[in-house]
């Protein structure tokens, strides 16, 4: 993925001169190592911001949402997985978007890299199959395959699919990816078990609704958990409320979700709750041979009704 | 449900026509005694706030 900035910079300008955008939505250099923030340009001389590395694992998609005007972005597989979502749900129109595809191998795992390290990081730099950590005392090489974000590591979606122009030729998909060995193991647990498990798994949460927030499906203009009138759900730390939340969030998201790990990567406190989501995508898959987001023709799992819907749920 | 840890004999969903009167004693008869045996849910209930 090395040498897609300079190409990057150079559509987003041309695109701008010729004004078939209004506005190149990328990633710019974040303020720390490693955080890589989203980048709205609108002036051609802008785009020397625009840069591209294993850090940009945010979801351009979120910004797309109702937005009038013309725009460019740069999409990932999972992005561009998105941006079909939000255009099958009318979030923005298919001539409004220039879809500038990004061939992707996976973001680092910033979090990982932080506990392999000791001391405050200073500087991360790559090449195509390692990662370069700088810290005071020391410079660690590792193999970026052992960093990279859980989705990316089981992402079968590498390309986009769907695109007006790409920045670079497709690169090669992972074949033979056990996607849910993680969530077997949770459903063959007991429900005492499994309670526990996700009692573990979201005691840490705090309500921030980062993982919301972050989210492209998450556009409701006022989500359940901020309504008041009726309150849904409690706004506490009560677990019950806590797990409400998430469950609901996640239920909100089946059928929609594409495992682009947004979620996960901006929890401040490192909760996976991809195991949530990736249970109904896995639920998806199994009984109605659905992937959210692979095409603009195909209604929705959710949405179609089909004769041959599995209905043994219903005694 | 069943994957948060909700057991399995707890939640029941059927189809019941408003001219199936039989069929909808059956139903609620099989629930109650499917959720008896289960005993009350605790997992639910919220415990009073912790205050120091």
């Amino acid at each position: 993925m090395l040498g897609y900035t300079e190409k990057m910079r150079d559509i987003a300008g041309r695109l701008l001169k010729e004004c078939t955008v209004d506005m190149v939505i990328g990633f710019r250099k974040g303020t720390m190592p490693m955080m890589n923030e989203p980048c709205f340009v609108t002036k051609p001389e802008d785009v020397q911001w625009l840069v591209w590395d294993s850090n940009c694992g945010i979801n351009l998609a979120n910004y797309l949402t109702n937005r009038k005007e013309k725009i460019a972005v740069f999409a990932k597989g999972c992005d561009s997985r998105n941006i079909v979502t939000h255009i099958i749900e009318n979030k923005i129109k298919r001539d409004q978007v220039t879809i500038i595809g990004v061939p992707c191998t996976g973001m680092i795992d910033k979090r990982k890299i932080t506990g392999l390290v000791t001391g405050e990081i200073l500087e991360v730099s790559e090449t195509e199959n390692t990662i370069k950590v700088k810290t005071a005392d020391a410079e660690t090489l590792l193999d970026k395959n052992e960093v990279l974000q859980q989705n990316c590591a089981l992402c079968v979606h590498r390309n986009p699919v769907i695109f007006d122009e790409m920045v670079a030729e497709p690169v090669e998909e992972q074949t033979d990816i056990d996607r849910n060995a993680d969530i077997r193991k949770i459903e063959e647990m007991d429900s005492e078990e499994k309670w526990q498990f996700f009692e573990d798994l979201l005691r840490p949460c705090i309500r921030c609704y980062a993982c919301r927030n972050a989210c492209p499906l998450c556009y409701c203009p006022t989500c359940f958990v901020d309504e008041a009138k009726p309150q849904w759900v409690g706004k506490g730390q009560d677990p019950v409320d806590v797990r409400t939340f998430h469950f609901l969030r996640a239920y909100h998201c089946a059928g929609r979700c594409t495992d682009c790990g947004a979620c996960e990567r901006a929890c401040p406190v490192g909760i996976n709750m991809r195991l949530l989501t990736r249970k109904l995508e896995k639920d998806c898959q199994d009984q109605f041979g659905w992937e959210a987001g692979l095409s603009l023709d195909q209604p929705p799992a959710l949405v179609a009704y089909q004769a041959n819907d599995p209905d043994a749920f219903i005694k | 449900m069943e994957y948060m840890g909700i057991e399995r004999d707890r939640l029941h969903m059927s189809w019941v026509s408003s001219a199936e009167a039989t069929k909808f004693i059956d139903v609620v008869t099989r629930v109650t005694e499917a959720v008896r045996a289960l005993g009350p849910n605790q997992h639910y209930v919220k415990q009073k706030a912790k205050v120091a």
